[in-house]
């Protein structure tokens, strides 16, 4: 299976990463190579098999719910790379 | 002072304790020694001496204090230094995850596994380098550039954990923390003559790791030897509220005694799906070797089979980019990190993505998304959770007639840096041995086993059934107490 430049664009867009045109060829090429590689598991019979989405079953995992103190507000806003009046900044969403 | 490098975690603490040296002095030492030979290596990312030494002095304190009044508890760690892969917080040191979409990023806070090894006592050394969000098996997808195996500086160390595996090696470290999600403690230990455990899923917490496959990663430890890396192993693991995948059993108790090896009882599988065309025949005869002496202990060698072991590779190199697509889904610019300046917001997130993600955590974002999307999701990504329940089905179902299963871990002895240079899906067979215990979520140690013609470290993996890392443990240190290749050292 081979992907069209356009698709690689397509996945770029929904995973929000700008990529350049040499990159774009390069994962064309990449991807298909790990897909074709990949595509060999659907000749495996899975009827009838449930998929692992834990591999340890816990059960259901519940506690009391206690207020605690959370991390130091503006310990969190140094690591940001634009605050102002103690809260993250960004440009407008809507006009 | 006697070279404190040379002294194993245990014969550290027992010296700290007897007051023979201090922990400001053992942690002077190890910095001295980074100073001097990291250059060479670069296993480290990060290393902060004044909080290092800060720490040992406070471990100094509670060290004379005990020793004034020894009825008093002494956390059990007290002033042994410790290094921390750069996946892992630790509080007001820098956490990169080798990426630049964190550079300059401060953890205010530490993860648990840390933080009970702080409490434990711990003094750390720093933080070291590893694989771009933990995806790699060479450390060449670091963003701040590859660490050098201290066996052959032209070779690799392995990865992900290829910091912490070349630190121990190369006695930078006493033992370093490290993170597992499929084979990045494990093969790296290979490839640098250490012992390091992947415990089973959900032993150790993994709150305040930075997350690359939530379904996969475990904490996992690396040092000399089995007897040395099982106190931290202990105290990292057991349940912790801030992970509900964190198990509620019981961390057990595990003695390893000085007395004679004796492993009978002990049921060992050899599964025929690893030893394989391909294989370096080096690896596969020292790994048959070290089987041979554990039947000389007693142990009981049988045939297994785990039939859906090459499946592992599609299967895993499916579920952790899915789950890294949403994981990193994080890192958008505006929380923590640099940021690419634009106008609009979306703008913002496609910018700093793209230039501040390396080249393989793009790709395996844009496979993960790919194997997510409409469309292709039950072919690829529902497709490879069913099979991932046939590979786990394998490992029970010998798991029913044997306690451990002995493997090779990569097929090869370590490779040289730029080896597999572009090409993904070449980089990526390094990892056929070690991916299934993860999908399957059990629990498994490497181990040295000898060297092959080139002087290149061979390990072994042991693996066995979910939280029976005694058994682990028991075995890698019998075979320890009676062959001397976990002691060999790199000439540096």
């Amino acid at each position: 299976m081979k992907l069209t430049l356009e698709e690689v664009q397509h996945i770029a867009e929904l995973a929000r990463l700008q990529l350049t045109p040499e990159e774009m060829t390069r994962y064309a090429e990449q991807l298909s190579e790990i897909l074709d590689y990949a595509a060999r598991l659907q000749s495996i019979d899975t009827s009838g098999i449930s998929p692992t989405d834990r591999v340890i079953d816990a059960g259901n995992v519940l506690r009391e719910d206690i207020p605690l103190p959370g991390l130091d507000k503006q310990q969190l806003l140094e690591n940001a790379p634009d605050t102002e009046k103690g809260q993250f900044k960004v440009p407008p969403i809507l006009e | 002072m006697n070279e404190t490098v040379d002294l194993s975690p245990g014969e550290l603490l027992s010296g700290l304790r007897a007051g023979n040296f201090s922990s400001r002095e053992v942690t002077s030492e190890y910095l001295q020694r980074i100073e001097d030979l990291d250059p060479g290596l670069h296993a480290f990312l990060h290393v902060n001496p004044k909080i290092s030494l800060k720490q040992a002095d406070e471990a100094d304190l509670i060290l004379q204090a005990w020793r004034l009044d020894p009825s008093q508890d002494l956390p059990p760690l007290t002033g042994l230094p410790l290094a921390v892969k750069d996946v892992l917080c630790v509080k007001g040191m820098p956490c990169t995850s080798g990426s630049k979409i964190l550079e300059n990023y401060i953890p205010p806070f530490d993860a648990t596994a840390v933080k009970r090894l702080k409490q434990a006592g711990v003094v750390i050394l720093g933080k070291t380098n590893t694989d771009e969000f933990a995806m790699g098996s060479s450390t060449e997808n670091s963003a701040y550039g590859p660490t050098r195996n201290p066996w052959d500086l032209e070779r690799v160390p392995g990865g992900s954990s290829g910091g912490s595996a070349a630190a121990v090696s190369a006695r930078l470290a006493p033992a370093a923390l490290g993170t597992d999600t499929g084979g990045s403690v494990r093969q790296p230990a290979s490839f640098c003559g250490v012992t390091g455990i992947k415990p089973t899923y959900g032993r150790v917490s993994r709150y305040g790791l930075v997350a690359y496959g939530s379904s996969l990663d475990v904490v996992g430890v690396l040092g000399i030897s089995a007897k040395d890396i099982l106190p931290i192993f202990r105290i990292m693991a057991g349940n912790d509220s801030l992970d509900a995948t964190s198990i509620g059993l019981p961390v057990p108790e595990i003695k390893l005694t000085d007395d004679a090896p004796d492993l009978s009882g002990l049921r060992i599988g050899i599964p025929e799906e690893y030893f394989i065309a391909g294989i370096q025949p080096e690896v596969q005869q020292k790994v048959l070797e070290a089987v041979d002496m554990f039947a000389e202990l007693g142990a009981a060698v049988k045939q297994v089979s785990l039939p859906h072991t090459e499946q592992a590779l599609p299967v895993y190199y499916l579920i952790a980019p899915a789950e890294a697509s949403a994981n990193l889904a994080r890192f958008d610019g505006i929380r923590y990190g640099p940021r690419i300046a634009a106008e609009e917001m979306w703008d913002i997130f496609r910018h700093t993505r793209g230039r501040k993600f390396g080249p393989e955590v793009k790709q395996r974002i844009m496979l993960g998304t790919y194997a997510l999307s409409a469309g292709y999701y039950e072919a690829f990504y529902g497709q490879a959770q069913k099979v991932r329940t046939l590979i786990k089905s394998d490992f029970d179902l010998a798991f029913q007639n044997v306690d451990l299963i002995a493997a090779p871990v990569a097929p090869s002895t370590a490779f040289r840096i730029g080896e597999h240079g572009d090409d993904p899906l070449s980089m990526y067979l390094e990892d056929i041995f070690t991916l299934p215990a993860n999908l399957a979520g059990v629990p498994g140690m490497s181990f040295p086993v000898g060297f092959d013609k080139q002087g290149l470290p061979v390990g072994m993996q042991l693996m066995c059934a979910h939280f029976q890392e005694a058994l682990l443990f028991k075995a890698a240190h019998a075979y320890q107490k009676i062959t001397a290749w976990h002691t060999q050292r790199p000439q540096l």
